[in-house]
């Protein structure tokens, strides 16, 4: 295990949303802060910064995972995905993307990046959840706007059309 | 879409939201995404942990030293260059955007740090030292209601800063006369909807034309405005304000960012460069708003057959520590309509508002309907019990009739349309109220309990900018100028290429604003609403605003929209006036359509959009006389309907009045008390709707909410007014396995009022949700009342049920009430030192071994006989920091008891506590008994209530080893199941 100095810069190089890119960072700084204020990347969402409303989740190496409660420097040499890796570079949606506009699954859209995160990470190992295995996953999340309504609908019709291989 | 959608019919239809896109792919930018200049510093702001004290001194040396550290502002330095916030009731209650001379609640800012960046500030922050007297606090309304009672502001005489009496028809004959008088007691709760997004505030100062401009998410209302500029002594053109077009969320409490947009222009005054903050959960939970717990008496006199003739209110409403405007709106905005939506002629209401050692109330979605239908609809459901009737048909005998509209309330709301008969017809049909019977009878007839509760309520929409007047006599309000209105505004501008844009005055705080405007737009100019780019940030430096400007009292649907509709009225006009020149046919003749304009009669002679929209610009000459240039068009619209109050008291509080009719099933779990909501079904009618997928989300949303007053959330405080709820951990909102998805029925009778016919549709349901689950809850269990938020120890003493003892080997510390009503720590425990009783009394008497003992104790000083300070330097979990301990021994009796008492402060929180020490001779040794109670207040007891036992008894557990190590010895420790789960959560030093 590398050793880190408390008061020191330490260099991370990592895959973002597929490109390499690297930064430095204090070893107490959050990966969500290194994130947003060091690369730029403003679509990872703080809400708590204790790890309640799920809004930072990002993908390290294909799994969740709350960006508020994760330090910078764990992400060398890893693979960190966003919600800015779901759609293409035309501005198309995927196909859960679209279902949430569909179905209003958003209003402010604040808490919406992080659960998108957790949603496409359940959907690859839950291919036919049933609504309460939805909801239960969606407990992770807080959304003060929509009642969690829309994104119910949204992630059931997805799963449903990703099984059938529409 | 298809082609054939002719003009008119996108308003209605459940378009897609032109947000989206942006939102759900990241690109979206918040407050904290937008750029910031180069050399921006970043404020952090030291908060309060008392919740009433003296200010005595403030050292700001050691903070200001840090090298990246610009400055450190106090309230005296902010009184050099600002007013207190203006105040809508008169009364000696000064407050600034820092503390002065007193803190008033816990949270309170007491100074805010400049520096590089916010990580540095807030280690800047630590090294603060303030010195605090601490005062009694009062948190309990009523108790801060008597005269004994601790004052806030001395100066005021009292905490209560107002009370009125009004009466509308002959109450006390209708009391006199009635045959049965039913009265309840309801007590809400604060509360508040959390936006995710916390406030932002970027702000500039420009010192040539002293002129501050500001970029943050403030929702408004833009009443707001002129109280920041003048708090900051410049007039409002040189007090900038801009809002982003994406705000993660409102809910009313973006609102009362105004103190901190104040703060953050001083600090960038003083500095001389932009500064930023960004506010964090602990934050907002703390300090940030709520709405006002209320205490209602509600008492209504009723006749045999269940028909009410008289309603008699006594509300006090808690506003916390300050008066900031526009409070007390919550006490006024309903005051036009306190009788629901009942038809009952004679109505008392007193009105009395209350300062307590709380955060200050503000704007939170439902803004005073929600407390005030919790007292109507439960007293309705006590008619019934009463009466032995039911609870529908007391609701239906008492309703507006439907051909009554416009109807004049006791207290002067205009109910402008409606059938609320029809409603209740389809609610019930449609809802299924029969199978729900059904339901409950077999779930009763199984021994379960099962209740049903309705509720039935007018959601007002669009304030009335003058009904907080109301609060003053007629005479006063003559003498300061009426009050009533609401002006909105929208702009179109279409562009050479005949691109139209759209700007407005509706502050969006996520609910699609844009999307309804192309809507509507769109159907105006025979367009498609993704032709119509809608850009809603704001300017009020370039943006027509008002008062009224903002996203508050769900004003869009029947402000901004119509201003909206106008303006782009006034386009089409123009645009049918250049055409008809043009195509030379008659005005009258011409329609516009799918991108063209079209003589009716001739459709082969027609002009695309562009061609016509491009006239005004390249050939302004060729304009039909009269006729100004280019193609721009504001529209303001303010509805007549909106009156000051009368010289009788009798105020028309909104301009559209929409109905809900509620009801739902609940089952209560027999063992855990378990709330479980079986269905629910909510009836509207908001008159047109302008986006029905739009709508349903606001529906969806507001009932979400008024599902977590029902049985979560709840801002809690300790009796001495510490904050216990400073996390998402401890402030509990609903997540997707606590809301059922509701049964959503509408029925649409529009407005007359507006030539959109729309009402407001977004906060009705935190309105009656509450109160219909509670009427659910006591129909089930068969109690009389019941307060929010219904979580299931409250339900406990009615249910029939067995009591489990507690598990043993947890019981080892508890809270407790303390004599004075405050919230404590108690615990005890004993320890074996291999050393006689004599030894173990001259090392607790001897300040070096104590030094030694405390853990982390820094610098300990004697100041006077067994009397000691000390710094120290405590972590605990995730808790840490430095603290100044001060620790005095007495009640001696060597070599056998001692009373230690200490008290602790620091960044963190503060501490008061104290403990009896006991020495028994033993064979080997001396075995020392120590019991102890702590109380904690500040941001330790906010963020982790739950973890206070534990930590409180480790540190102390921790001090008795320590001192067993001193004497020589092992400590011996029984791993118990307690402290396996203490290490667990990581106390395990
Ligand atoms: S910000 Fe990470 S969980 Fe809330
Ligand atoms: S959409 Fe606003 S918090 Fe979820």
């Amino acid at each position: 295990m590398r050793e880190l100095k408390s008061d020191r810069q330490h260099k991370i190089t990592f895959t973002l949303d597929g490109r390499q890119v690297s930064g430095d960072a204090e070893p107490h700084l959050l990966l969500s802060d290194f994130l947003r204020e060091k690369l730029g990347v403003t679509s990872v969402h703080v809400g708590c910064e204790h790890g309640v409303c799920g809004t930072c989740t990002v993908h390290i190496d294909g799994k969740a995972v709350r960006a508020c409660l994760t330090f910078a420097v764990q992400v060398g040499n890893r693979r960190v995905d966003t919600v800015e890796s779901l759609s293409n570079n035309e501005g198309e949606l995927n196909d859960l993307q679209s279902a949430f506009r569909k179905h209003h699954a958003l209003q402010c859209g604040f808490c919406t990046p992080g659960i998108l995160m957790s949603v496409e990470h359940y959907l690859r190992h839950n291919s036919d959840p049933t609504e309460s295995d939805v909801r239960d996953m969606l407990s992770g999340h807080l959304c003060r706007c929509t009642g969690y309504v829309g994104m119910v609908r949204a992630i059931m019709e997805t799963a449903a059309k990703r099984k059938s291989g529409i | 879409m298809s082609a054939k959608n002719t003009v008119g019919s996108y308003v209605g239809q459940a378009i897609e939201r032109q947000e989206d896109a942006a939102l759900l792919g990241g690109q979206a930018l918040f407050s904290d995404d937008l750029p910031i200049a180069a050399g921006t510093l970043h404020a952090a702001i030291l908060r309060s942990p008392h919740a009433h004290a003296e200010i005595v001194s403030i050292d700001t040396i050691a903070a200001k030293a840090l090298p990246s550290v610009a400055a450190v502002l106090i309230g005296s330095d902010i009184q050099q260059y600002s007013d207190p916030f203006i105040t809508v009731l008169k009364r000696p209650i000064d407050e600034w955007s820092l503390a002065v001379d007193r803190v008033r609640f816990v949270g309170e800012a007491v100074a805010v740090v400049i520096a590089e960046d916010r990580y540095k500030a807030e280690d800047a922050l630590d090294l603060i030292n303030v010195i605090y007297k601490p005062l009694p606090a009062v948190i309990n309304p009523k108790e801060a209601a008597k005269e004994n009672a601790p004052i806030l502001y001395p100066e005021a005489g009292s905490n209560v800063l107002s009370e009125r009496h009004f009466k509308y028809g002959d109450p006390d004959g209708a009391f006199a006369k009635s045959k049965h008088k039913v009265s309840i007691e309801i007590d809400y709760p604060r509360n508040s909807q959390t936006p995710l997004e916390g406030y932002v505030v970027v702000a500039s100062y420009n010192k040539f034309d002293d002129a501050y401009e500001v970029n943050a998410n403030f929702q408004g209302p833009y009443t707001v405005h002129p109280v920041m500029s003048r708090a900051l002594r410049v007039p409002g053109s040189r007090f900038r304000m801009q809002t982003p077009a994406h705000s993660g969320g409102g809910f009313g409490v973006k609102q009362a960012i105004f103190p901190y947009v104040v703060l953050m222009c001083l600090a960038a005054r003083h500095v001389g460069r932009p500064v930023k903050w960004v506010e964090d959960r602990l934050e907002h939970l703390t300090a940030a708003t709520a709405a006002p717990n209320r205490i209602i008496q509600a008492e209504a006199a009723v006749q045999e057959d269940g028909r009410v003739t008289a309603f008699r209110f006594v509300q006090l409403d808690d506003y916390g520590a300050h008066l900031r405007p526009p409070m007390p709106g919550p006490l006024y905005r309903q005051h036009g309509l306190m009788t629901g939506a009942y038809d009952v002629p004679n109505l008392a209401i007193t009105n009395r508002l209350v300062l307590t050692n709380k955060t200050p109330s503000g704007m939170v979605r439902g803004f005073g309907g929600p407390q005030i239908y919790f007292a109507i609809e439960r007293l309705m459901h006590r008619i019934a019990i009463e009466l032995g009737m039911d609870p529908l048909d007391v609701i239906r005998r008492n309703l507006v009739a439907s051909d009554s509209f416009p109807y004049r309330a006791a207290g002067g709301a205009l109910l402008d349309s409606g059938d609320y008969q029809k409603a209740i017809d389809l609610g019930v049909n449609d809802g299924g109220l029969d199978e729900l019977k059904r339901r409950r009878e077999k779930a009763r007839a199984e021994g379960k309990y099962y209740g049903i509760g309705y509720a039935a309520i007018v959601e007002p929409g669009q304030s009335n900018i003058g009904y907080l007047s109301t609060i003053v006599p007629f005479k006063e309000r003559q003498k300061a100028g009426h009050k009533g209105g609401s002006v909105s505004h929208a702009t179109i501008h279409v562009d050479p290429m005949g691109v139209v844009s759209v700007t407005a005055d509706c502050i969006p705080q996520g609910q699609g604003q844009a999307t309804v405007l192309s809507q509507i737009v769109a159907d105006q100019l025979g367009l498609k609403p993704e032709d119509i780019k809608v850009s809603l940030e704001h300017d009020t430096q370039k943006d027509p605003w008002s008062l009224a400007t903002g996203n508050y009292s769900s004003r869009f649907s029947s402000a901004t929209a119509v201003a909206a509709h106008l303006a782009a009225k006034k386009v089409r006009e123009k645009l049918i006036a250049v055409a008809g020149q043009a195509l030379n046919v008659t005005t009258d003749d011409i329609e516009l359509t799918g991108g063209k304009i079209v003589d009716s009669k001739n459709p082969e002679n027609f002009l695309k959009f562009h061609r016509v929209a491009g006239l005004t610009h390249w050939e302004p000459g060729k304009l039909p006389t009269g006729m100004a240039a280019g193609l721009s068009e504001t529209a303001s619209w303010a509805p007549p309907e909106l009156d000051p109050p009368t010289e009788g008291d009798q105020i028309n509080t909104s301009l559209t009045y929409g109905f809900l009719f509620d009801y739902c099933g609940v089952e209560i779990d027999p063992h855990t008390a378990e709330i479980r909501i079986d269905k629910y079904v909510t009836t509207h009618d908001s008159g047109k709707l302008l986006n029905p997928l739009i709508a349903n989300g606001q529906i969806y949303g507001a009932f979400a909410w008024g599902v977590g007053c029902a049985l979560l959330e709840e801002f809690a405080y300790g009796e001495d007014g510490s904050f216990l709820t400073g996390t998402f951990a401890d402030y509990l909102c609903p997540t997707s396995v606590e809301i059922p998805e509701p049964q959503i029925l509408h029925m649409e009778t529009p407005t007359p009022f507006t030539p959109l016919g729309a009402k407001g549709i977004g906060e009705g349901n935190c309105m009656s949700t509450p109160v219909c689950i509670a009427n659910a809850v006591c129909d089930a269990i068969g109690a009389e009342n019941v307060n929010l938020p219904i979580y299931p120890a409250k339900l406990l003493p009615f249910i029939d049920r067995e009591e489990t003892a507690p598990p043993q080997d947890i019981a080892l510390s508890q809270r407790q009430q303390t004599p004075d009503g405050g919230r404590a720590i108690v615990g005890e425990g004993n320890i074996f030192a291999p050393t006689d009783p004599e030894t173990v009394w001259q090392t607790l008497l001897d300040p070096r071994h104590l030094a030694a003992i405390i853990p982390g104790c820094q610098n300990l000083e004697v100041v006077g006989e067994n009397a000691y300070r000390a710094d120290v330097n405590i972590a605990v979990g995730p808790i840490g920091g430095m603290f100044r301990a001060e620790i005095s021994l007495s009640d001696l009796d060597p070599p056998k008891s001692v009373t230690l008492s200490g008290s602790l402060a620091g960044p963190l929180g503060s501490s008061a506590g104290s403990g009896k020490v006991r020495l028994t001779q033993e064979e080997n040794g001396t075995r020392i008994d120590y019991t102890y109670s702590v109380e904690v207040s500040g941001k330790v007891a906010a963020i982790g209530g739950r973890m206070l036992d534990g930590a409180s008894q480790v540190l102390i557990n921790q001090f008795f080893k320590r001192l067993i190590v001193r004497l020589g010895g092992e400590p011996i420790e029984k791993p118990t199941l307690w402290a396996r789960f203490l290490r667990l959560l990581g106390f395990n030093r």
